[in-house]
């Protein structure tokens, strides 16, 4: 078999990869906008804030130590203790579910009925002011983030691929592991979503809000419910993403990756999140590789997602799972 | 009290469809302009323009320009800093192959070839609606720096990937380059949002904007009653970008001197363009303009109180910043979702009927 197709089969394995993390993140879009129609950019952010704060709290760092020393003079850093991890992510998570409460009782509660152009935008600032209050409350320092993840090279693959092409992949062990969290969380969030009784609920709100108020599903529940479901997919996804790169302002940027995935797949359907995930992260990986770099001077990766689905959307408008869209006067 | 129309009578059609109806605005509008043509450039000095009055004149022109794509038309375009990349590149190649020529016909050149490059990201707009055309429109902001940052021969093969303006001039008065004096950096960008005001004003008022609002409020319906939604939404399309290449024409060659493309024009640019359309108003011209300059104030405002002030380190007051700017986007959402602008009417509204109000 030819050198260049091995190497190409590899690029397309790690794509994979790379796209299941994309999903991982296009996930928490798509639970937000069936339950509230809002298109929450703050998702990347929320993904920073949680890695941040699990960090954090394993280190034992003093909150706004930064803000306290610089108004009252003071040298305090850290409370001198190491949480364990899991502990730290369960704490973590408590965060997020008072962060969904907040933000859902002062900002979203007063914004229902609006349209979906200023929800979105709503998130815009809602994502600057939780970049600002995470860099403020930890440090806008780059932080190693180490929960206990396996890293590096899987021997197991590297072992098998070479003895059937004579090539070892390089196939990195944490890619593994997310690639396992995010099928598992995917398969969790459809079984919730399709057969609990709070995942009903969240789908008949999805449907028709008034409809839902009339059997007496409580929307404010629902909807802090389903922003805590998204903090919880956005700490996961900051956990795979703080291990693999390290915890920095980069990591909301993956949300703005996370939207070509969602229009690829459709804004609405879980599955079109996770097919749209793998597309994108196979295709930028493989025409970087095909194309990018040998004819394009490289980085391709930056832009080919954004004009794939741009391409992708003009003729094709719902994207590939999305509801038709009908328009009335 | 002292601000009402009452006395102040209009005896032909062209009178009443001005832009300042009432005497009292018209000739606060004729003093503001008079102010800042004659007295302005007198007094400034070096970092007033620097730190204030550049960023503010060319961020107003950039927020004027997508105030008439996403306020009067309802495109959500998030390729702002791509587009003035492409004002600002434009006109570097513009200013290096032709020196002779004067500079303001280089940056109205940048504002046209921006137009078409507009229009160009403009198409899709006719089939994505939304934001689905909001993520369409990063697609521009990714590749248009990515372009600049990777093709040679935009920065004419320079070692450090940097443009610089080299000097040039207007009326033998240097505008760009080192030697600049802060006044007239100061006026040939005031005669550029003057101009830019005076015909945004008078097109979105206009049969082009009455269909660009058509658009805005129902695109089906506008349709229905005659609009052509191809001609409306590209021509809201051009006339944006060839705002916001003007201003980033401007940016480039006028303010800042020299420009790495993907610190300067990044989607964080793109984004402060957007917050000044919000937090201004959406759909005002006059709210560009408060947009733009509560922007360019704010983080002034707080590095000197903080930083200076305080004694506080600067990154904790950038940190403070976007807490107040993210904050203030959302509670203009909430309580006034049309803005500064807004603010402005009503206020004008109460002082008209001050004291009596029933």
């Amino acid at each position: 078999m030819p050198e260049q197709l091995i190497w190409g089969m590899e690029v397309f394995l790690n794509g994979l990869m790379a796209g299941v993390l994309y999903a991982l993140v296009a996930l928490g879009f798509v639970l937000i906008f069936k339950a509230s129609g809002i298109f929450n950019y703050a998702q990347g952010v929320m993904a920073l804030f949680a890695a941040l704060t699990l960090v954090g709290i394993m280190e034992g760092q003093v909150p706004f130590s930064h803000l306290i020393n610089a108004i009252f003079g003071t040298e305090v850093h850290h409370f001198g203790w190491h949480v364990p991890a899991l502990l730290a992510i369960l704490l973590t998570m408590v965060v997020m579910v008072a962060m969904a409460w907040i933000v859902n009782q002062l900002i979203f509660r007063h914004l229902v009925n609006q349209e979906p152009i200023i929800l979105f935008m709503a998130t815009i600032g809602l994502a600057y002011f939780l970049e600002g209050f995470g860099d403020m409350m930890w440090g806008s320092d780059i932080k190693k983030l180490d929960v206990g993840l396996p890293q590096g090279l899987n021997p197991f693959i590297d072992e098998v691929t070479y003895n059937i092409f004579g090539y070892g992949f390089f196939i990195d062990n944490l890619d593994v592991v997310a690639t396992l969290v995010a099928a598992i969380l995917v398969i969790v969030l459809v079984i919730f979503a399709q057969y609990s009784k709070q995942g009903r609920a969240m789908r008949a709100v999805a449907d028709d809000h008034q409809a839902a108020l009339s059997v007496g599903i409580s929307l404010n529940f629902i909807w802090v419910m389903v922003w805590s479901l998204a903090g919880f997919v956005a700490l996961v996804a900051g956990i795979m993403w703080g291990t693999k790169s390290g915890v920095q302002f980069s990591l909301s940027l993956i949300a703005l990756k996370a939207l070509p995935v969602l229009m690829l797949g459709g804004f609405t359907s879980i599955p079109g999140a996770i097919v749209g995930g793998l597309i994108i992260g196979v295709g930028e990986k493989v025409f970087e590789f095909a194309i990018g770099a040998p004819y394009l001077g490289g980085a391709t990766e930056i832009w080919f997602a954004y004009v794939l689905a741009l391409i992708f959307l003009v003729f094709r408008p719902q994207g590939l799972f999305g509801e038709k869209i009908i328009e009335r006067v | 009290m002292f601000y009402r129309e009452a006395g102040d009578f209009k005896t032909s059609y062209t009178e009443d469809n001005q832009t300042f109806p009432i005497k009292f605005d018209r000739y606060r509008y004729y003093a503001v302009l008079v102010f800042a043509f004659a007295v302005v450039p007198f007094v400034i000095n070096d970092y007033w323009v620097n730190a204030v009055f550049l960023p503010f004149l060319i961020y107003a022109i950039a927020a004027i320009g997508l105030n008439i794509l996403v306020g009067y038309c309802g495109q959500v375009s998030l390729g702002t800093g791509g587009f003035m990349a492409v004002g600002a590149y434009a006109v570097y190649k513009l200013m290096t192959s032709f020196p002779d020529v004067s500079m303001f016909i280089h940056v109205i050149l940048a504002g046209v070839i921006t137009a078409g490059v507009g229009v160009l990201f403009g198409l899709p707009s006719l089939r994505i609606k939304g934001f689905y055309l909001a993520v369409a429109t990063l697609a521009a902001q990714f590749f248009l720096v990515w372009l600049f940052n990777r093709v040679p021969w935009f920065y004419n093969y320079s070692a450090s990937g940097q443009i610089s303006a080299p000097e040039r001039t207007v009326l033998g008065v240097p505008i760009t380059g080192a030697e600049t004096a802060p006044w007239a950096a100061y006026l040939f960008c005031l005669v550029f949002v003057t101009v830019c005001a005076i015909i945004a004003r008078n097109l979105t008022r206009g049969m082009a904007g009455r269909k660009w609002m058509a658009i805005r409020d129902m695109d089906i319906a506008a349709e229905i009653i005659g609009v052509n939604p191809l001609k409306a939404k590209l021509t809201a399309f051009a006339v944006s970008s060839f705002f916001v290449g003007i201003s980033g024409a401007l940016f480039f060659s006028v303010y800042l001197g020299a420009v790495e493309v993907g610190e300067v024009f990044g989607i964080n640019k793109s984004f402060l363009v957007l917050f000044m359309v919000i937090i201004g108003g959406l759909g005002s011209i006059f709210g560009s303009f408060a947009g733009a300059a509560f922007l360019v104030l704010l983080p002034v405002l707080l590095k000197n109180t903080l930083v200076g002030g305080l004694g506080w380190p600067t990154d904790l007051a950038a940190h403070l910043e976007f807490i107040i700017v993210g904050a203030l986007i959302i509670i203009f959402l909430i309580a006034e979702p049309h803005g500064l602008a807004q603010l402005w009417r009503v206020t004008k509204e109460k002082l008209r009927l001050w004291p009596f109000p029933h």
